[in-house]
């Protein structure tokens, strides 16, 4: 099996992670720098579910009987995902809540331009 | 030029990482914790959905932190809409149109609904608090979109959220003493595999995190809608 088939999901998760923070490094922008958070913020859940993936696994659940726990994918990442999201949920709220207020005092959302600005 | 640093840097750090990941095959058998889990979580908690068996059985204390973040996260937010508002200067609501309106009205309890369904079957289906509580928020956000105007009560709000949070502390507690002796055991009988009276202790704290949850997120919609309405 090829690298790319392999590892598809690692690669995927990854290249979110590598967008959403080039996006947090590189633009100017408030709103589009809390936006590549929150990409950075799913690129790095789909890594951690990736990870517990067992290939023909099915979900951690008895839900019939027959259901070997054997062929179930890792819970424990899965575990942390579900936490992670509501949290960077109320995280987001609170970066755009800051971002308003320093829309109000700056009157810019441009980062660099708010570096020249009197404090 | 800002960019291209962040290029560069950003290549030498996925250059490390892929290297890193390539000793992780992906698909693989997982770790010995998760082996553990699958294979004791039923007997040890009741619950047959092993998910739910760790955020609220086994790793029960780092539930009530991860809660703990989320209650600080939304105070944050409160706390900064707070000191910056300015008062008087609200824009006039334009009303919403007639299918957003009645659409708004004739979902609105079918998801409180739904949401109660996956937080109360949290340990026997796939859900639970957390899934639970995002889609009751998600039904406040709805009529913030349709009934413009509208708003949560506040009191009642704080209420649910704090009550919540004491059962789950409170439900720790009496494990502590009621039970084997450490906090949060599971001391309620296990009951029945698959049923919705089973696995104890779990469903109420589950139910409780659907609570805190949802009324938190509410509360998080209820002060943007503020700061920019």
């Amino acid at each position: 099996m090829s690298f790319l088939q392999s590892h598809a999901y690692y690669i995927g998760a990854f290249g979110l992670v590598i967008i959403g923070l080039f996006i947090v490094l590189a633009k100017r922008n408030l709103i589009k720098v809390i936006i590549g958070l929150s990409i950075l913020d799913t690129g790095i859940n789909l890594f951690l579910i990736s990870i517990g993936y067992i290939r023909g696994g099915t979900a951690p659940i008895f839900s019939r009987p027959g259901i070997e726990p054997a062929g179930m994918v890792d819970p424990v990442p899965q575990a942390l995902v579900l936490t992670a999201i509501v949290i960077g949920v109320a995280v987001l709220a609170l970066a755009l809540a800051l971002a308003i207020q320093v829309y109000r005092h700056y009157g810019v959302l441009d980062l660099r331009k708010m570096r020249e600005q009197r404090w | 030029m800002r960019s291209i640093v962040s290029l560069i840097l950003l290549v030498v750090i996925a250059v490390g990482f892929g290297l890193a990941l390539l000793a992780i095959p992906f698909g693989a058998a997982k770790t010995e914790v998760g082996d553990h889990y699958t294979a004791n979580g039923r007997e040890d908690t009741g619950a047959s959905n092993i998910v739910t068996s760790v955020v609220v059985g086994y790793r029960a204390f780092d539930t009530l932190g991860e809660i703990t973040v989320l209650f600080v996260a939304a105070l944050g937010l409160g706390a900064v809409v707070a000191t910056g508002s300015r008062g008087n200067d609200r824009r006039e609501i334009e009303p919403a149109s007639l299918v957003l309106k009645t659409g708004c009205r004739l979902l609105f309890p079918l998801i409180l609904l739904f949401g109660a369904y996956v937080f109360i079957h949290g340990h026997v289906t796939p859900g639970g608090g957390f899934q639970g509580g995002a889609i009751i928020a998600s039904a406040f956000l709805l009529v913030y979109l349709g009934c413009r105007g509208r708003r949560i009560g506040r009191i009642s709000s704080t209420v649910a959220e704090s009550l919540s949070g004491l059962v789950f502390v409170v439900m720790g507690l009496l494990g502590l003493t009621v039970g084997t002796g450490y906090f949060l055991s599971n001391f309620m009988p296990h009951g029945v595999l698959n049923q919705v009276w089973s696995a104890g202790i779990i469903p109420v704290i589950y139910v409780a995190v659907g609570f805190k949850v949802g009324s938190e997120l509410a509360g998080v919609i209820d002060k943007l809608v503020e700061e920019t309405g």
